[in-house]
């Protein structure tokens, strides 16, 4: 992240779930998994996100439970630095600075104030050479402590923490890289080297690829690339150590695990099939099939009940020991690279782009989390390398979020490409998009853009072509004497001296289509599909096109490969102005004039704000991430922003996302939007810890409601715990010593309703009082003293004609009070 | 090398038995097998996996079980009720005794060797005593519904576990009751209807029950109490075999997918006393049948229907890197079963129940070196002789004028008389022959096919001269040291002088076949022979070793020669010793005298006995194809050893005349295709 004046660069959801193993908790009511520098938890039932650890300052690689306090959890990041958190309540308790990358982070009951990580061998992580070493905890109190005392435990270990397993009772420790399983012995420091051989025979490929132990037995697990499982046992001798080999997965097994009791051991790959083998009874094995995506990493909860599956599209599963399926937490799904643009759905602002292979994902940004997947290609994807299957490359809306072009292709060998557009359209009963109309092979090769025309009505959309041809699609009458439809066909072809359509835009009214030709620009009219003019002055090929909005749309903007931003007047069909600037992605802001550019020079992307009308940023910054921008969207915010300073106004309507080089989702943010944020983050911290059920919201709103009312005078501040005080009561005391209803009734109406005075409140409080003395045998008489002074009268005066049975407790009291102190005084007095 | 014109003959159909069973004694190191076709074969684990004796099958004869007793009594028992002891020095059955129970299903001996229990048919167990020399019935054990397929003694020798149909008893031996009734829980549902046939039980000392069964699991049962320990599912099939090392810390089992699973005993937390059975290693050599399996002390032998023994070594056990950490397949006989008559270039081969005789074909083509050359003169297919009676034939020879062909079974010798002219074959038995010749383990003609050596059963060696008039008596040679160890090897010198015969105690003896009498016994070397020729000029003796070793022994100087002695301190190329399979026959070249040719299932070499030998590790250059040997670099590559592996596998290698050379291959893949269809199972991507 790179820190600089109002405008800051955020790393902003959709950030990776699955880089790391998920934890249970204890109870197994949350899941703790890494995320980018934080560790979010997440709650097993309703898979909510219910805290983020914030602290780190670089990658988290692990975490585990504190062994000894089951409500801590450490982790560890590539910052070198160990944190010790409290995750039910969000706080950082401690901070232990190894200054070493860490890598991966283990404990073992056997080895309490200590745990392990891998570090890079002299803290460099080129030399590919990592070593487990155990850090001893200082016990201090300090929040920040050093923690400096290293022992070396294996040397040459690999950097991935599944291949690092710790034994029963923390006893050994083994360790696979390459075709080497190393075993260490803490007790007597002795150090066993299983090797396989590096045969290929067969198909066989012996290389390690993952261990596990099991909980209770001396035995290891290991995965292989080749699928096998080992599971070796006696591997105290030196010869006549033991494998079994059990085979089930085609390709590299990515994950083991034991459970707790290890009676089972899952085991996940690309297959996507999470296998239970039966420890003891190999041959009986249980299946769940259709996970979705490539398993990367299986853990059990501690008591067993509770699996998870890390997927490899940034999903975490959690899965019932019945292997069913419980929930799905489902990050942004983000492949090696993104085919379609980011693109905003109008209708639900939420971000859309690839998923799943063959879907298009929707993924509310707001909330950090996935809407919903639409299937494109609907064909059964199949894990089979060297299969190509169609794929989803390109797709738009149109402005009203009606309708959704996508297009599909498939390319088995050079000759044959196989490309689908369909359109959909959006069906308000069914609160999604239905596939409308199917063109096969619209064109004969490549499609290189496609976009909607913006006009109230949409009824056009323009495609083009590697072929050299731009199609342009309306939408027509298909009603026949069955029904009344609607549907798309081609409406004009236009082709420009054979030359490769590369782009297409519409200008804001619909009135102009430009559409650019390898270096030349030409501009159409698409109700008499005349061509206009063209614009080919500055020599290089199109990069990217748009036209100008609001009060700049006789602007039409272009970014040509040999480094230049052009801007050309279309009234006077002359270029305005020109500048020498390589921008890769051009973006444009919906909501207002400004366009976004983004460069990139040598290693880094630079950001350009600027209006068509004048060549002049409005707002630029240096450095905002590694390597080139990918993919850049406008989304347009719910509330305004309301930025004074002139550099981050152009964020005050929409807010601008970008994919960086590395596949992470950034944004940026200014400082009122920081301020405001962390303010209602304050203030969800002071009430989480009351649950949030159906019945605290109902509660909630008639506090509100009573806080307004009452503008925070004294009475309603009083009133408050009262309440609560009354309704816990009702919901904390398990239903079998309750009261009856009849009885409950009352006390709770009462409870809801707004008390004219104060009155009934005193006593209340009394009482409470008085319980808390009977218990401390009347300890502290002088403290209740002020009380008591003042209310003798006040009972006397007000409550005898009715006395409640509270009220009676209290004179009980009253009279018990020794007031033998106030003769004096009433002696004195006349 | 020389440059030879090849004749690539595949048409010898020979088809080795499928396995039945296996006994291996630890004590003598010896493995016995069993196969379908009721011969009995014996190798010799401390001599490189030889097949020492090989005892020829009998129609009527079909073995289930095999047993030893000692280290040389050796007990067979078949579905024909039969139980039969072997002379395994004349390698025919001693005596064949009936056990009234209908056909015998297996067979056990306890530990002390004093008792055989065998299974029968009619549900009895038959508990036998073993004498000196003869078994004799003692009495039944009570009888039971179904008939018994497996047994195990326990170690005690009081208790007797019994394999049945869905059931395993235990039987007291003392008072021949049942004392304990385990039912076996059958396969699947869907085979519920089918009975489960407990193919084998395994009786351990802790008084643990190991059974196999035709549901494909191996259970561990606890004897005492009769209750199941544990059940590993193996196979979707049936578990055929079964076996537990030594010292009871492993289990063997084979299945009828070809895969053979090993258990070992191994406790679950090291350090721990408590140890349970886990299932570890799954070998997989075979495709079909593994019925029987057995472990010895480094290596899981097994073998089934597909016919091969296969010696796979487990490489904990095994200390050094050696011949013994190989794994090995037996597939052919150690042996030769072709005999090659030179100038009608004939060949003969032979099968257990016939001989076949071929006439090579021809060409008329020459080509260039590493051409194949059209076939202009079909092979021919002379004779087809059936043998007559139950006994296989166990060895047969044919001269080297081609005139004459004789075998040999356990029973009798019979010599045949060949006319060849033109394309009129006509074949005489030869009616009348010595009384003394009664059975042979080896025969051979002389060089001119005036005289038949007969190796007899009584390790005496007689000579018989043939002539187209009269078979006559001429001598009896007998071993000097007095030895009554069967001759497996028989070598005539080409001018008619010597006579070599080697026997099955590594003895080489000489005899002078002018003077009629005893020449000398070559140093008894400790591995047998597993080949050997005389060579025709120099009358050399050639012998090359089960342990690859190699030896030239000089008839006339009673010495070996200077060659010999080189080769014992430098040794041969390791190229030679890869493979590990022994020689099975040696040959020269009577174009270039220096040449010794000789071959064993994977190659066959050419020694040059002029040319320098090249040690053990020096640079080896294939010799496979002589074009590419340009003139310049050739007297760098001119060692003493050529090895050719064009020819897999091989049965038999000889030159004929004219630069020919004959191969004979046989190849493992219409093996296969001979085999009955395996045990369907499911393959991945099919």
């Amino acid at each position: 992240m790179v820190e600089q004046g109002e405008i800051r660069v955020v790393r902003c959801g959709g950030s990776t779930i699955n880089y790391r193993k998920a934890i249970f908790t204890l109870d197994s009511k949350y899941l703790l998994c890494t995320s980018g520098d934080m560790v979010k938890v997440y709650s097993t039932a309703t898979e909510e996100c219910v805290h983020v650890l914030q602290g780190h300052t670089n990658l988290v690689t692990g975490i585990v439970l504190n062994p000894t306090n089951h409500l801590q959890v450490y982790s560890c990041s590539m910052d070198g630095t160990i944190k010790l958190w409290d995750f039910t309540d969000n706080i950082l308790i401690k901070t232990f600075t190894v200054g070493y990358k860490l890598l991966a982070l283990y404990t073992s009951k056997a080895h309490e104030g200590c745990v392990f990580v891998i570090i890079p061998k002299e803290n460099d992580e080129a030399l590919d050479s990592f070593q487990l070493v155990a850090v001893r905890l200082p016990k201090s109190s300090d929040q920040e402590v050093a923690a400096t005392e290293l022992s070396f435990v294996l040397n040459d270990v690999s950097q991935l923490p599944k291949c690092t397993s710790y034994g029963r009772e923390g006893e050994f420790v083994a360790s696979v890289k390459g075709l080497h399983l190393t075993v260490y012995f803490f007790r007597n420091q002795k150090t066993y080297r299983l090797s396989l051989n590096a045969t290929t025979k067969k198909g066989a490929n012996n290389i390690f690829t993952c261990v596990a132990c099991h909980p209770k037995e001396d035995c290891i697990a290991t995965g292989h690339e080749d699928g096998k499982i080992r599971l070796w046992r006696n591997f105290n001798r030196k010869k006549e150590y033991t494998h079994s080999t059990h085979h089930w997965h085609h390709s590299a097994v990515n994950d083991l695990s034991f459970t707790p009791e290890g009676t089972n051991l899952l085991s996940g790959g690309i297959e996507s099939v999470l296998v239970q083998w039966r420890y003891g009874e190999e041959t009986k094995k249980d299946f769940l099939p259709r996970l979705g995506a490539a398993i990367a990493h299986i853990s059990t909860s501690p008591e067993g009940s509770l699996y998870c599956t890390s997927h490899s599209d940034n999903k975490i599963a959690i899965i019932q020991s019945n292997l069913r399926v419980s929930a799905v937490i489902q990050g942004l799904v983000k492949g090696d690279n993104i085919k379609t643009d980011l693109m905003i759905d109008p209708r639900t602002k939420a971000l859309v782009l690839n998923g799943k292979p063959g879907h298009l994902q929707f993924y509310s940004l707001q909330h950090d989390k996935q809407l919903y997947n639409l299937d494109i290609v609907q064909q059964e994807y199949i894990n089979q390398s060297g299969l190509h299957q169609f794929d989803v490359v390109k797709a738009a809306f149109d402005a009203q979020g009606s309708w959704l072009a996508t297009v599909e292709e498939r390319k088995e060998k050079l000759a044959d490409l196989e490309i689908q557009l369909k359109i959909w359209v959006y069906k308000d009963e069914m609160q999604s998009f239905v596939l409308n109309t199917t063109i096969t092979s619209p064109h004969e090769d490549h499609i290189t853009a496609l976009c909607f025309c913006n006009t109230n009505e949409t009824t056009m959309l323009v495609t083009t072509g590697r072929d050299g041809r731009f199609k342009a699609w309306v939408l027509g009458d298909d009603s026949d004497i069955y029904r009344e439809s609607v549907c798309w066909s081609c409406d004009f072809v236009g082709t420009y001296h054979n030359l490769l359509a590369t782009n297409c835009c519409f200008s804001e009214d619909g009135s102009l289509l430009a559409v650019g030709f390898e270096q030349i620009i030409t501009i159409w009219n698409p109700n008499t599909w005349d061509l206009v003019c063209t614009f080919c002055q500055p020599p290089g090929k199109i990069k990217d096109l748009c036209f100008g909005r609001l009060s700049c749309s006789k602007y039409l903007l272009g970014t040509t490969t040999n480094s230049f931003l052009c801007c050309w007047n279309l009234l006077t069909c002359t270029l305005e102005w020109s500048v020498g600037l390589n921008v890769i992605l051009l973006q444009l802001d919906p909501l207002s004039e400004n366009v976004a550019a983004f460069s990139c020079s040598a290693e880094n992307s630079d950001l350009f704000v600027f209006r068509p009308s004048e060549p002049r940023p409005v707002y630029l910054q240096k450095n905002i991430c590694q390597g080139s921008v990918q993919r850049a969207v406008f989304t347009p915010r719910d509330v305004p922003e309301e930025n004074c300073s002139e550099s981050s106004q152009w964020l005050n309507r929409s807010q601008l996302y970008f994919l960086t080089r590395d596949m992470d989702l950034m944004t940026f943010s200014t400082k009122t939007e920081e301020d405001r944020l962390t303010a209602s983050s304050k203030q969800l911290l002071i009430e989480e810890n009351v649950p949030v059920t159906p019945f605290y919201l109902l509660l909630g709103k008639h506090r509100q409601a009573k806080l307004d009312a009452e503008n925070g005078t004294l009475a309603a501040q009083v009133q408050l715990p009262q309440g609560s005080v009354a309704i816990k009561e009702l919901l904390q005391t398990p239903a079998h010593v309750l009261p009856s209803a009849t009885f409950l009734c009352t006390m709770f109406v009462n409870s809801l309703l707004i008390s004219k005075d104060g009155k009934s409140e005193v006593p209340e409080e009394a009482e409470e009082e008085m319980e808390s003395e009977k218990e401390e045998d009347e300890t502290s008489d002088q403290e209740m003293d002020s009380q008591h002074k003042v209310k003798p009268e006040y009972f006397v005066e007000e409550l005898v004609p009715k006395l409640s049975k509270k009220e009676e407790r209290d004179l009980k009291r009253v009279r018990k009070t020794d007031y033998s102190w106030l003769c004096p005084f009433y002696g004195k007095l006349p | 090398m020389g440059e030879f014109k090849v004749h690539r003959v595949r048409f010898f159909d020979f088809m080795p038995s499928g396995i039945r069973c296996m006994a291996f004694n630890s004590k003598a190191d010896r493995l016995a097998l069993a196969r379908l076709d009721g011969s009995v074969e014996i190798f010799n684990f401390s001599n490189n996996y030889f097949q020492e004796k090989v005892i020829p099958g009998n129609d009527s004869r079909s073995i289930e079980a095999i047993c030893w007793v000692g280290c040389d009594r050796l007990f067979t028992a078949g579905l024909n009720g039969e139980v039969v002891e072997y002379d395994l020095e004349r390698l025919c059955p001693k005596y064949t005794l009936d056990a009234f129970g209908g056909p015998i299903w297996t067979a056990a001996c306890n530990s002390e060797e004093t008792h055989f229990a065998f299974g029968c048919e009619d549900g009895s167990v038959k508990l036998f005593e073993i004498l000196p020399d003869k078994i004799q019935f003692e009495r039944n054990l009570d009888r039971q519904k179904g008939r018994i397929l497996s047994l195990s003694w326990h170690k005690s020798g009081t208790l007797i576990a019994a394999g049945s149909l869905d059931v395993i008893r235990v039987f007291d031996v003392k008072s021949g009751h049942s004392v304990q009734r385990i039912l076996v829980d059958r396969g699947p549902a869907g085979t519920r209807n089918k009975d489960c046939v407990v193919w084998n039980v395994a009786f351990l000392s802790d008084y643990t029950i190991v059974s196999g069964d035709s549901a494909g699991k191996v259970q561990l049962w606890d004897a005492n109490k009769g209750t199941l320990i544990k059940t590993h599912l193996v196979s979707k099939w049936d578990v055929l075999s079964l076996s537990v090392s030594e010292n009871e810390d492993s289990i063997v089992a084979g299945t009828s997918e070809g895969t053979v699973v090993q258990f070992q005993l191994l406790s679950p937390k090291i350090g721990d006393t408590e140890t349970q059975w886990v299932r570890t290693r799954t070998f997989k050599h075979h495709t079909h049948d593994v019925r029987a399996v057995t472990e010895t002390r480094t290596a899981v032998v097994s073998g089934g229907l597909d016919t091969q023994l296969v010696i796979c070594p487990l490489m904990d056990k095994v200390e050094v890197k050696s011949s013994e950490s190989v794994l090995r397949k037996v597939i052919f006989p150690h042996r030769s079963l072709v005999s090659c008559a030179k100038k009608p270039s004939l060949l003969l081969f032979q099968f257990p129940d016939q001989l076949e005789l071929w006439r090579l074909g021809g060409t008329d083509t020459i080509g260039k070196p590493g051409e194949s050359l059209p076939v202009t003169r079909k092979p021919e297919k002379l004779l087809q002789l059936k043998r007559k009676g139950d006994d296989h034939i166990c060895c047969s020879t044919i001269s080297e004028c081609g005139h004459w062909i004789a075998y040999s079974t356990v029973s009798s010798i019979r010599l045949y008389q060949l006319q060849c002219d033109n394309n009129n074959i006509s074949i005489t038995k030869v009616s009348k022959l010595p009384k003394v010749l009664r059975s042979a383990h080896q025969l051979q003609f002389s060089a001119d096919s005036s005289k038949l050596f007969v190796a007899s059963e009584q390790a005496t060696i007689h000579v018989i001269s043939v002539s187209r008039s009269e078979c006559k008596h001429v001598h009896t040679f007998k071993p000097k040291s007095g030895s009554s160890a069967p001759v497996h090897l028989l070598a005539a010198s080409a001018d008619g002088q010597w006579l070599t015969s080697a026997n099955r105690h590594c003895e080489i003896n000489v005899y002078n076949l002018k003077k009629l009498k005893h020449h000398c016994m070559v140093p008894v070397y400790n591995s047998l022979p597993s080949a050997m020729a005389i060579h025709p000029e120099t009358n050399n003796l050639l012998v090359t070793h089960a342990d690859q070793q190699m030896f030239e022994f000089g008839i006339v100087d009673k010495q070996y020669t200077d060659w010999s002695r080189k080769l014992q301190k430098e040794g041969l190329h390791r190229c030679r010793l890869k493979w590990g399979t022994p020689v099975t026959h040696i040959t020269f070249n009577p174009q270039a005298p220096s040449q010794v040719i000789l071959h064993d299932m994977h190659m066959f070499c050419i020694i040059d006995q002029s040319l320098p030998l090249d040690g053990l590790k020096a640079q080896f250059y294939s010799q496979l194809t002589p074009k590419d040997t340009s003139e310049t670099d050739k007297p760098r590559k001119n060692n003493a050893l050529k090895i050719c592996n064009k020819y897999q596998p091989l049965l038999h290698v000889n030159l004929l005349e004219d630069d020919w050379l004959v191969v004979v291959e046989r190849p493992l893949i219409d093996i296969h295709s001979q085999l009955p269809a395996p045990v369907r199972q499911k393959k991945f991507g099919t």
